[in-house]
């Protein structure tokens, strides 16, 4: 049981929410998730990466977009109320060096919430951070005000311009690249095919490229497999293995179809409006 | 057992049972038959819900004996002085004592039987692969010449955890040592071991990382072979003699075992943590869309419940469906395919039936119901569409060669034997390999070349003092009643270690 202390709106149908679990908050570090549940006997168990934490109040931040069944059950839940179930800290935690160069930091939509504690590792640890959001406008931006806190720089993307560039974050990615001050490695937290992409940008450049994936899980303890993926030419668990990976040896293709495996499944038992979202959604891919 | 062959409705089977009962003067009688009369008396079949109905529901498929049946059963036993049967239970409970009890019709008095040794027996009179332990060493059996044919052991514990299910047990519980153990994993192991250490007086709080307690009874083995419900009974009798259940908690993440130990308190830990990554085979398309292990498949069936409509979490809607590996999770993974609505379901196992690890009983079930056992096959590829989704298999035949270093023939490709096979799902039950959660955080901890823990078999203990360790982290693929055993042997392991502190 977790209960929600805190609740607040980022955008339209993007929240945070800070839960109460001293256990998880002591031990998290970043890159690292919880997976939650809300029914005990028909819930379904989904990874939501955990966005900050407060080891001192014993609170985790959460932050999600309501569009599927458990996240817009979840969106309706308010303060004071409880979370059946919320296991974590999960998967291994972000490797963090020194380095040199720059780290450059990509966050698409509302992976920006993922990428905010790598972000702050990182700055801790004194490397150099720019960090480039994108957002298809203006109003799906999330955390810009802590993660320019946190960067050296900080780049805003949006599709249609309505704030900062009107570009793909794959354009000043490649800028960095292609600069004097070579970064030392690039992270990428996004919609998979905005991370496939950061790959491609990256890789004649040679800039080591760290993603994070969100795949579908169940147990996520190593258990079921159900969360693998292919890197190089192996199998990896992403609930054991990751989330994070090499980038340039993720195999985006198998990845994105497996994370649709249950696409026309879900279609049958939605309502109307979840299918609208989902087209809504499926257009931008 | 002789239900292998032909189906017998449960109302016939109780009808026959309960004329015998009447023309022998059972149990009043039973003190009076000597061995001849008992071993005139015919083996009881188990009642099974109708082969085609089953299939398209969830309930169990075993219904359990009658009174009757139970009695006639029990009377059976010859009631042997040195009691094999005895050593070939892992928990070493009192068979014969409590075989007898049943005869006479003393059911309440046969459980405690049961109970002073197995805090389970609703779970192991329903799992337990007793043709291999007990009956396989029944003098009745010996005489038959098929350990299937021994007093149906299994089926009397059942039915007596049944009868009894609220019988409140008589358990004495020790005052408190004030001494905490920390138990990892609520599965078979971990309970034992929870039951144990707390009538000794030991405060105990198991730790689950699932939002439910049983370990693989509750994720792995399918609703129609042991409901939820007398798993749900069991935990419940642990906890109100005060064992503490803590879910959602990662023992590895967490909290790392020496975090137990030091910020926690815990004087002593026995990790029983369980299966970890599924084995896959490694051939072309093992990542496709449409291919699961058996224990996502499970998971999501059993305590995910996605075969009931109210539920959250989806499960493939699949048509034809092939399971490669030939053992009891095999079956289950097979027979919840079928529940789930496919047409079609292959059991793909690259040796004969006979080498199938699978239970007899499990096969023969799987058998009636219409699955279709492809034997000495192996997969040699998944093929996939356009989508990345599975559309069928290639495999190869296979024939019998020489015997290999177990014994076994070794199987042997027959070349040129190719086939397709159409099919839009494939299951793995290939088995685990270790679960490194604990092992990974816990460097203290020596592991064998596989990632097992290693430990004392005597006392169950491992490198790391305080810290005991059974079950599939230690076995690698235990069975239920084996998980059993080594949370009994550690949980007096841990007692002794507890009273020498
Ligand atoms: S979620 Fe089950 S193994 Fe990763």
């Amino acid at each position: 049981m977790s209960k929600i202390v805190r609740k607040e709106k980022l955008s339209a149908d993007v929240f945070l929410m800070e839960l109460d679990a001293p256990h998880i908050a002591e031990s998290r570090k970043a890159g690292q998730f919880v997976i939650l549940m809300l029914d005990d006997d028909y819930g379904e168990r989904i990874p939501l990466t955990i966005a900050d934490g407060n080891s001192d109040k014993g609170t985790i931040s959460i932050i999600f977009q309501a569009v599927g069944g458990t996240t817009q059950l979840l969106s309706r839940l308010d303060e004071g109320e409880e979370i059946s179930h919320v296991l974590g800290p999960l998967g291994t935690p972000t490797h963090i060096k020194k380095h040199d160069g720059p780290i450059i930091c990509v966050g698409g939509g509302i992976g920006v919430a993922p990428l905010h504690p790598i972000v702050e590792a990182h700055k801790a640890i004194g490397n150099k951070v720019i960090t480039i959001m994108g957002a298809r406008n203006k109003d799906l931006l999330i955390l810009e005000d802590k993660m320019r806190a946190l960067s050296d720089e900080l780049i805003i993307c949006t599709d249609d311009g309505s704030k900062g560039r009107k570009a793909l974050v794959t354009e000043p990615l490649k800028e960095f690249c292609e600069s004097d001050d070579t970064p030392s490695e690039a992270v990428a937290i996004g919609p998979p095919v905005m991370m496939k992409f950061c790959a491609l940008t990256t890789k004649p450049y040679d800039v080591h490229t760290m993603v994070s994936l969100n795949t579908i899980m169940v147990d996520g303890t190593g258990m079921c497999g159900g969360c693998r993926v292919t890197v190089g030419d192996e199998t990896k668990f992403v609930c054991v293995d990751g989330p994070e990976f090499d980038g340039h040896l993720v195999d985006w293709d198998s990845m994105m179809s497996r994370m649709n495996s249950y696409k026309t499944f879900e279609e049958d038992h939605r309502c109307n409006l979840d299918k609208i979202a989902e087209v809504l959604a499926g257009r931008d891919v | 057992m002789s239900n292998m062959s032909t189906y017998k409705e449960a109302d016939l089977l109780s009808k026959e049972a309960d004329n015998l009962i009447e023309s022998l003067g059972l149990p009043a009688s039973w003190s009076t038959l000597g061995p001849k009369e008992k071993r005139s008396l015919p083996q009881q079949d188990m009642p099974t819900q109708d082969p085609i109905q089953r299939g398209g529901n969830m309930d169990e498929v075993a219904l359990g004996y009658t009174e009757n049946q139970a009695i006639i059963e029990a009377s059976r036993c010859l009631v042997c002085k040195n009691a094999p049967c005895v050593k070939g239970c892992p928990v070493s409970i009192d068979i014969p004592g409590f075989v007898c009890a049943t005869a006479k019709g003393n059911f309440k008095e046969a459980l405690e039987i049961i109970q002073e040794s197995s805090m389970l027996p609703a779970i192991c009179g329903r799992v337990c692969p007793q043709e291999k332990q007990c009956m396989e060493l029944c003098t009745v059996g010996k005489m038959n010449r098929d350990p299937m044919e021994s007093v149906a052991i299994g089926r009397l514990e059942r039915y007596l955890a049944d009868r009894g299910a609220d019988q409140k047990s008589n358990v004495e519980i020790l005052p408190s040592t004030g001494k905490k153990v920390a138990i990892v994993g609520s599965g078979p192991s971990g309970l034992t071991t929870a039951a144990d250490l707390v009538r000794l007086g030991h405060g105990v709080t198991v730790f689950e990382a699932f939002h439910k307690a049983g370990g693989v009874t509750v994720y792995g083995i399918p609703e129609f072979r042991l409901p939820k419900s007398i798993v749900q009974r069991e935990v419940g009798k642990l906890e109100s003699m005060g064992v503490k259940f803590v879910y959602d908690y990662l023992i590895g993440r967490t909290r790392t075992v020496r975090e137990l130990m030091e910020k926690d308190g815990f004087n002593a830990v026995y990790v029983a943590n369980g299966a970890g990554l599924p084995k896959f085979m490694n051939i072309d398309g093992e990542n496709l869309v449409g291919v699961f292990s058996a224990n996502e498949y499970l998971t999501r069936s059993n305590l995910m419940k996605a075969f009931e409509k109210k539920a959250m979490t989806p499960i493939y809607p699949s048509k034809k469906v092939a399971v490669f590996g030939g053992g009891n999770v095999a079956m289950d993974a097979a027979r919840t395919a079928l529940r789930l609505g496919a047409k079609e379901v292959h059991i793909v196992y690259r040796r004969t039936g006979k080498e199938m690890p699978a239970r007899v009983e499990e096969v023969h079930h799987a058998q009636e119901e219409g699955i279709i056992f492809d034997l000495l096959t192996n997969p040699v590829r998944i093929l996939g569409d356009d989508k990345g989704r599975v559309k069928g298999i290639e495999c190869l035949k296979y024939k019998l060669g020489e015997p290999d270093a177990s014994g076994r023939a070794r199987p042997e490709p027959i070349e040129g034997s190719e086939f397709l096979m159409e099919i839009d799902t494939c299951i793995t039950a290939l088995g685990n390999g270790s679960n490194p959660l604990v092992t990974g955080t816990t460097p203290e901890l020596n592991t064998n070349k596989w990632g097992n823990i290693t430990v004392d078999e005597k006392t169950g203990a491992t490198s790391m003092e305080g810290v005991f360790a059974g079950g599939d982290i230690v076995q690698g693929a235990a069975t239920v009643i084996l998980a059993m055993g080594d949370g009994r042997v550690a949980a007096q392991g841990i007692d002794e270690y507890l009273k020498a502190l």
